[in-house]
């Protein structure tokens, strides 16, 4: 079961945590870069990555993080979740960040650091 | 999700390009919380009003949609970074800082907000009658909305509770249906708890619970108390809802105890000693400065202490006279900013910080950069002041 919040395609490289992310406390708006020591992609860039992580935690303002991060080009060129919240759901919709829902059991099956492709149109994600 | 004729216009772009923007994120949100329509609201509030928080972008963003669209309903909005008034007194913030800030402060209220400038809105007007569908970003305040004040509200994002204030609407879904399941209860162990307590208590609640929780073993806790409680739940997770309710027959019980609250507190408690002393995130309300006026007679603090609260709330408590045993004691009573994320706390000139907020605690740590001595209020007095 997979189902699209934000329309689009991205290929890229996934970045996978099993951390919900708070965007405004844990992510440098400029670079990208995880920085709260509590999450296991702890001092990793989320840049042009195509981020799976479970849903986003923490303050609304969260998703002008999103919107600053595409704007800085250090966004993920995707994201896959398990829940839409509304921080990440209307940032992606504003940044035009492609963002779906994915069942607990496909978030299971994607790999990080493995080469994807998805496209919300055929709602396909391609190893 | 249906959108009517008018609305699915507007989503076309029929309606401009700043309308547009408002429905695509009314789109994506109705998309993600399952909504099969769109629903009128009456007041929204929205976060996102403190350049460090926005940055550049978000300052672009608003100076641009605020020439185009004004807000349809009542807007309140989240406290800025600091309070113009006293800007003087803090020299190390600079120029391009102030001129970014005035921008989006100019912004909001071109697109017609209130300018209220504080994260405790239940704090300045009186809340519509039971069952109001409103918008609320600002965490704290919508927790405090759906738990409290018998409103209907999700957990905004900045940009839905913007969408929201544009349109007059949001997607009906989550809390603003008619039923709550409140699917967890927690256990509160502790006795006689203080504000600081059921901010632990909160950030504990937040992390535990998806959506909403059931609190037993509470008497009663007085509106700071409560305020801690929704600002704690708000910072560590997605819960929206709360009861204090003891007789509930939900099937997974889940106990806060001396054991659970060290935890957090070893997460947030940075240090032992603090430079400064903030108090308020969530900024302060009437009675909570009349207690501490109380409680400061005599007594006059040893280092800085800042004092947060709203514009309304500060012009209240220096008509009834609140004011003076404060700042007699050395309080400095600063309005339209908070402890969180206000660059007048700075990590060239401050190491660590002593507070009262458990949500003031996460942000000064994780994104002011400092370290947090927690206290409660009570002990902050004994300790701090002589």
């Amino acid at each position: 079961m997979t189902k699209v919040i934000v329309q689009g395609k991205a290929k890229g490289t996934v970045l996978k945590t099993t951390n919900p992310i708070n965007f405004l406390g844990a992510v440098d708006k400029k670079t990208g870069i995880i920085h709260d020591q509590k999450y296991d992609i702890f001092e990793k860039s989320i840049k042009n990555s195509i981020l799976v992580f479970p849903h986003g935690i923490g303050s609304s303002v969260g998703a002008y993080t999103i919107f600053s991060l595409k704007n800085n080009e250090s966004a993920p060129i995707a994201m896959i979740c398990t829940k839409a919240d509304l921080t990440v759901a209307s940032g992606c919709a504003l940044a035009n960040i492609p963002m779906i829902v994915v069942s607990h059991e496909q978030f299971d099956s994607i790999e990080n650091g493995k080469d994807i492709e998805l496209d919300t149109e055929s709602a396909t994600i391609l190893n | 999700m249906e959108l009517t004729k008018e609305e699915q216009s507007a989503l076309n772009g029929e309606k401009g390009e700043a309308l547009q923007t408002a429905y695509r994120i009314l789109v994506a949100t109705g998309e993600a919380t399952n909504a099969e329509k769109l629903v009128p609201v009456n007041w929204a509030h929205l976060s996102g009003v403190n350049y460090n928080t926005i940055g550049d972008s978000g300052e672009e963003f608003l100076r641009k949609i605020s020439q185009d669209i004004k807000v349809r309903v009542k807007t309140t909005v989240n406290p800025m970074g600091f309070d113009f008034d006293h800007i003087s007194e803090f020299d190390h913030i600079d120029d391009d800082f102030i001129e970014k800030q005035k921008s989006i402060r100019d912004s909001y209220i071109r697109m017609g907000v209130e300018p209220t400038f504080s994260c405790t809105p239940y704090d300045i007007y009186d809340l519509p009658e039971k069952g109001t569908q409103v918008s609320f970003a600002e965490s704290n305040a919508a927790i405090f909305a759906n738990s409290l004040g018998g409103l209907k509200t999700n957990k905004e994002s900045a940009f839905s509770a913007l969408a929201s204030a544009l349109t007059g609407k949001s997607p009906y879904s989550d809390f603003r249906k008619d039923e709550t399941n409140y699917p967890l209860t927690i256990r509160m162990k502790l006795e006689n708890p203080n504000e600081l307590d059921f901010g632990l208590l909160g950030f504990f609640a937040g992390k535990v619970g998806d959506t909403s929780v059931t609190i037993s073993g509470v008497s009663e806790p007085d509106r700071r108390s409560c305020k801690a409680l929704c600002g704690g739940m708000g910072t560590s997770g997605t819960c929206a809802k709360f009861q204090f309710r003891d007789d509930t027959e939900t099937s997974e019980k889940i106990d806060f105890g001396k054991e659970e609250m060290n935890k957090i507190y070893d997460e947030l408690n940075t240090t032992d000693k603090g430079d400064l002393i903030t108090l308020g995130s969530p900024q302060l309300g009437l009675q909570e400065l009349s207690d501490l006026s109380n409680m400061l007679k005599g007594k006059s603090f040893q280092k800085r202490c800042m004092i947060f609260c709203s514009r309304a709330v500060q012009h209240q408590a220096r008509s009834l006279e609140y004011t003076n045993e404060i700042e007699r004691a050395g309080g400095e009573i600063l309005s339209d900013c908070c402890t969180c994320l206000t660059p007048l706390i700075d990590t060239n000139e401050t190491d660590a910080v002593t507070t009262n907020s458990v949500k003031g605690a996460y942000y000064l740590k994780n994104s002011t950069g400092v370290d947090v001595n927690l206290k409660p209020l009570s002990k902050i007095i004994e300790d701090e002041t002589k």
